[in-house]
């Protein structure tokens, strides 16, 4: 039996995508298979470990909990959008170099998505509003301190420029 | 060591970018789901739902018609085509394979692989697979396991024990009929793991026309070429591992040899590129992943003054139906068994255990972490019988500042350390005595308060000498590393190692160290990793070993360079080689600073102008070193005295919890670890390895565990049952540094890759129980989930 596809059409990370994809298809999937964007991590597959955290329009959202049909018509940005427009590191991500916010990379793309996602509304969090944002990203390496430092030093940054 | 005390260093020790960053941050990562090639195949597996069954018949028909499957997979297959896996100990009999062979010994154990043109179709496939099971008696509980009675997991090894051993060291019996008093407890440390975010990946290509199986694959084992190679049957030199994969945590569970096993046979076979990205639920289960699972019996003399005199030490591991290196979990404890304490006679019986659940594999510190939770247990129940602080129980029994090089009855010589140091460093940090006011006014207003501490060694350098003392029949003596050193024609310098890495940051380490060494900007250098067919030996990043033996590698190659510039240089001003200063990569002639080759005009030399060369020096500019483990190279004692690893660091914990009556969750309020691992290479990978150790033990301390059930299925088999710490349950950490240098190092450093995982769960177990004291609880079993302790708080206050 060949499977039913369902035409979609995304707006990622500014570019268009057009694709004919089977229902079931998580967005994760489609990102990573087939608009061949791989910064976006697939970790627990059931919406616990927020590696695969994407922007769905502007909020943050798990990419492997939603269908890449759902996205059509939307726009996700994930963590290769995120970076300047020239291509160089954002405020935010050169915050997590500088901090040693990360060690083997995995959770980072996913972290840095939700960390975006709070600077977006918040611009000086505390401490507890950086780990309340983050709650949702497991990462077991870095014990979350250097990430915290990470988000607050990326906030001091953007305040001074914005 | 170049440098006292760990000063005067111009790159190691200093605030350093991770040159690893820039790419993980940008998305830009490699790791193993990330590569595709053409045609490449998926694999899904179907796996047992039984604790122990016999196969009786395999029926795959309906799979085969599932549009895409390629190919359907019966361990009668593979098994009669492949040899079995390696065991760390002698018992040969204890068959493993990546596919049950004609009896799954655990439920979740892969029984078939299913391989189609996605993953999706992969698994619809599996759905597919009929396979028809005879259910078998089984084990659950290792302790009955061992009854004669007891189903036997192998039969045809004969028995559930896999291993035992009953060690003395030093006078036991007279130290324990000379001490004034003595106590015995038992302490359990439940299954738990690292449980990376990434799941375990491999893929493979058989290069028919090379006769060569590429492997790509998310690992840290040492030695897994050759373990891959000689289970498919192929000569060493058959297998390309690259190891330029990104692994996306590890923290020692990364093992894979069943599944690139498994992967190897089927790409060789089909023709295709083949992979096998674990899906969550197979990692849970099927992965073998799974960490220490513990009885501990201890009984421990002491004296009034509490000075401990004697240990009697029984840990019983649950190593699950199948074993690899985890057995030998046991025996690196055998290293640091009196952990920091001056203890002058020990007896140890490790015994591993057999059962009917998924196999044990390394995880962070190699087994160190349970004995240590067992030994800082002892010191508590010391205090807590005598009456006196447990602070102060720990400054009587830490080995002196003047002991080291300090020699405890296994056989292990600790290099160096001051741990009152750092216990004093961390107490103040701590606001020790402000500490216990704030715990004494919480439990006056009716709170359940506790601190919480631990003193702990991590040992480092990782040697394999618990292979030759669990295996008379293993004689390896040697866990070298390698790196080399090239600096080419334009000047530019590359490092190469020989391995993967999971997050260390060892680009950084290398290009810190050759940097040091060559005078040069560690941001010039680049780093590379070689494939297994060019790659120098190595035995890959376990044992907290790196800093010691790939930076020391890389700064011998490193070393060996700069020779060879300064005998360069030497030649041309016809003067002898101790007449060079060499400084920034340039060389001149002491005392006529005018006479000066530049760095890039000794490149050329090397490169270029034989006619220029030293007799005897080859031309290029390369150099390799393959370094042997410090101390490393004997074989045990007859009784079982070994110099395990060569360095020990230290950490000395302290925790603040307060508990929720009502609902039993425990909140660490305050966090302080004060850590000596000698010289730092990179105090922010120090720190940040250290931090996500203590919540790593966090983890262990208060939540994560692989539970099974009677029927010995496996209860925490996603994130929503096994549960691991996030941002809100691991508080702010604060880490004090103290720098006791190893002698025994290129630098003066000791490892850290399994810091803070050593002494947290500990010293949170001691926290909670402190907290407990005053209703009269205690819990000697980790995990203590909220719901454990809520259980005793019901209980005490009922």
């Amino acid at each position: 039996m060949t499977e039913k596809k369902h035409a979609v059409a995304i707006e990622v990370n500014g570019m268009a995508f057009q694709a004919e994809v089977p229902a079931r298809l998580t967005l994760v999937d489609f990102l990573r298979d087939e608009a061949r964007l791989t910064g976006t991590h697939v970790g627990c597959e059931h919406g616990i470990c927020g590696a695969c955290s994407v922007l769905f329009d502007s909020l943050p959202v798990r990419a492997c909990l939603m269908f890449a049909w759902q996205a059509h018509g939307h726009k996700v940005t994930t963590v290769e959008g995120l970076a300047n427009p020239d291509g160089s590191p954002s405020p935010l991500q050169d915050s997590f170099c500088e901090t040693h916010a990360l060690q083997c990379g995995y959770c980072t793309p996913g972290m840095i998505v939700a960390a975006h996602a709070l600077l977006e509304e918040n611009r000086s969090p505390s401490e507890a509003d950086v780990r309340e944002a983050i709650a949702g990203n497991l990462c077991r390496c870095t014990g979350y301190q250097q990430i915290v430092d990470a988000v607050q030093l990326a906030a001091r940054r953007l305040g001074e420029t914005r | 060591m170049s440098a006292a005390a760990g000063t005067g260093f111009r790159y190691i020790g200093k605030k350093r970018r991770a040159k690893e960053h820039p790419r993980f941050t940008a998305g830009h990562g490699r790791f193993v789901a990330d590569i595709a090639l053409p045609q490449m195949k998926h694999v899904a597996l179907v796996t047992s739902p039984y604790a122990c069954a016999r196969i009786a018949r395999i029926d795959a028909a309906k799979a085969h018609a599932v549009r895409g499957c390629i190919y359907v997979l019966t361990g009668k297959e593979l098994c009669a085509a492949v040899d079995p896996l390696l065991v760390g100990v002698d018992a040969p009999l204890v068959k493993r394979f990546p596919l049950a062979n004609g009896v799954a010994r655990y439920a979740g154990e892969w029984v078939v692989a299913v391989v189609a043109d996605s993953r999706a179709a992969a698994e619809d496939a599996a759905e597919k697979v009929e396979i028809e099971y005879q259910p078998l008696p089984y084990n659950v509980d290792p302790e009955k396991a061992l009854d004669a009675a007891a189903p036997l997991v192998h039969p045809e090894h004969g028995s559930n024990l896999l291993y035992q051993r009953e060690f003395v060291w030093g006078p036991v019996a007279e130290d324990f009929a000379r001490a004034a008093q003595r106590l015995s407890f038992r302490a359990r440390w439940h299954r738990s793991a690292t449980v990376p975010i990434e799941t375990f990946g491999v893929l493979a290509k058989w290069d028919a026309g090379r006769g060569i199986l590429d492997v790509w694959a998310s690992i840290q084992m040492p030695k897994f070429p050759d373990q891959t190679a000689r289970a498919l049957r192929l000569p060493g030199s058959a297998v390309r591992v690259h190891f330029d994969v990104d692994v996306g945590g590890s923290y020692g569970v990364k093992r894979g040899i069943k599944h690139a096993v498994l992967v190897g046979y089927l790409a060789k076979k089909l023709g295709f590129p083949v992979r096998l990205i674990e899906d969550r639920l197979e990692n849970m289960r099927g992965g073998d992943m799974h960490g220490p699972d513990r009885i501990f019996d201890l009984e421990v003399a002491f004296d009034a003054d509490a000075t401990i005199r004697s240990l009697k030490i029984r840990a019983l591991d649950d190593v699950g139906a199948y074993a690899g290196r985890a057995p030998l979990q046991l025996g690196k404890p055998v290293g640091a068994i009196v952990g920091p304490y001056r203890i002058g006679s020990v007896a140890y019986e490790p015994i591993c255990v057999l059962t009917n659940k998924t196999a044990q594999e390394a995880v962070r510190g190699f087994g160190q972490s349970p004995t240590n939770f067992a030994l800082e247990t002892a010191l508590d129940r010391v205090a807590r019988h005598l009456g006196l602080d447990r602070v102060e129980v720990r400054r009587r029994n830490l080995i002196r500042k003047h002991e080291f090089p300090y020699l405890i009855p296994s056989g292990t010589t600790y290099d160096s350390g001051d741990y009152h140091a750092v216990l004093d460093k961390a107490l103040a940090a701590a606001g020790y005595a402000e500490l216990v006011a704030t715990r004494d006014a919480a439990r006056a207003a009716g709170k359940l308060a506790g601190i919480g501490i631990s003193t702990c060694l991590e040992p480092s350098g990782g040697n394999s000498a618990f292979e030759p003392l669990f295996n008379p029949k293993n004689e390896t003596t040697t866990w070298m590393d390698s790196c080399l050193v090239r600096v080419d024609l334009s000047g530019s310098i590359t490092g190469v190692m020989n391995t993967s890495s999971a997050g260390q940051a060892h680009e950084t380490l290398v290009a810190t160290c050759v940097g040091e060494i060559l005078e040069r900007d560690p941001a010039s250098i680049r780093v590379v990793r070689a494939d297994s067919l060019v790659a120098l030996p190595s035995n890959s990043p376990v044992g907290s070993r790196m800093a010691i033996m790939l930076g020391g590698a890389a700064a011998g190659a490193a070393r060996k360079v700069r020779a060879r510039l300064i005998a360069i240089a030497a030649h041309q001003f016809e003067c002898s080689v101790e007449d060079i200063e060499y400084r920034d990569g340039d060389a001149s002639l002491k005392g006529a600073p005018s006479r000066r080759l530049s760095w890039d005009q000794l490149v050329e030399i090397a490169h270029r102008k034989f006619h220029l060369l030293p007799p005897g020096i080859e031309p290029g500019l390369q150099e390799k070193f393959v370094w042997q483990v410090p101390t490393g190279g004997m074989l045990p004692t007859p009784e079982g005295r070994i110099q395990m690893y060569p360095c020990t660091s230290f950490e000395a914990h302290l925790v603040y919890v307060e508990i929720d009556r009502d609902t039993g969750r425990p909140s660490l309020q305050r966090y302080v670890c004060g850590h000596d691992c000698g010289v730092m290479i990179n105090p922010d990978v120090v720190h940040g390895m250290t931090y996500g150790g203590i919540a790593h033990g966090i983890g262990a301390a208060l939540y994560e565990r692989f539970a099974y059930s009677d029927t010995g299925q496996l209860q925490s088999q996603t994130f929503m049952d096994y549960l691991m710490p996030s941002a809100i349950e691991v508080p702010a950490l604060r880490i004090v540094d103290h720098c006791t240098p190893s002698p025994l190092t290129t630098f003066g450093q000791k490892g850290s890759g399994e810091a803070g995982y050593l002494g947290a769960p500990a010293a949170i177990a001691s926290a909670v129980n402190d907290a407990l004291a005053p209703l009269g609880a205690a819990i000697d079993e980790l995990p203590m989930t909220p719901h454990d302790i809520w259980k005793q708080i019901k209980k005490k206050l009922r």
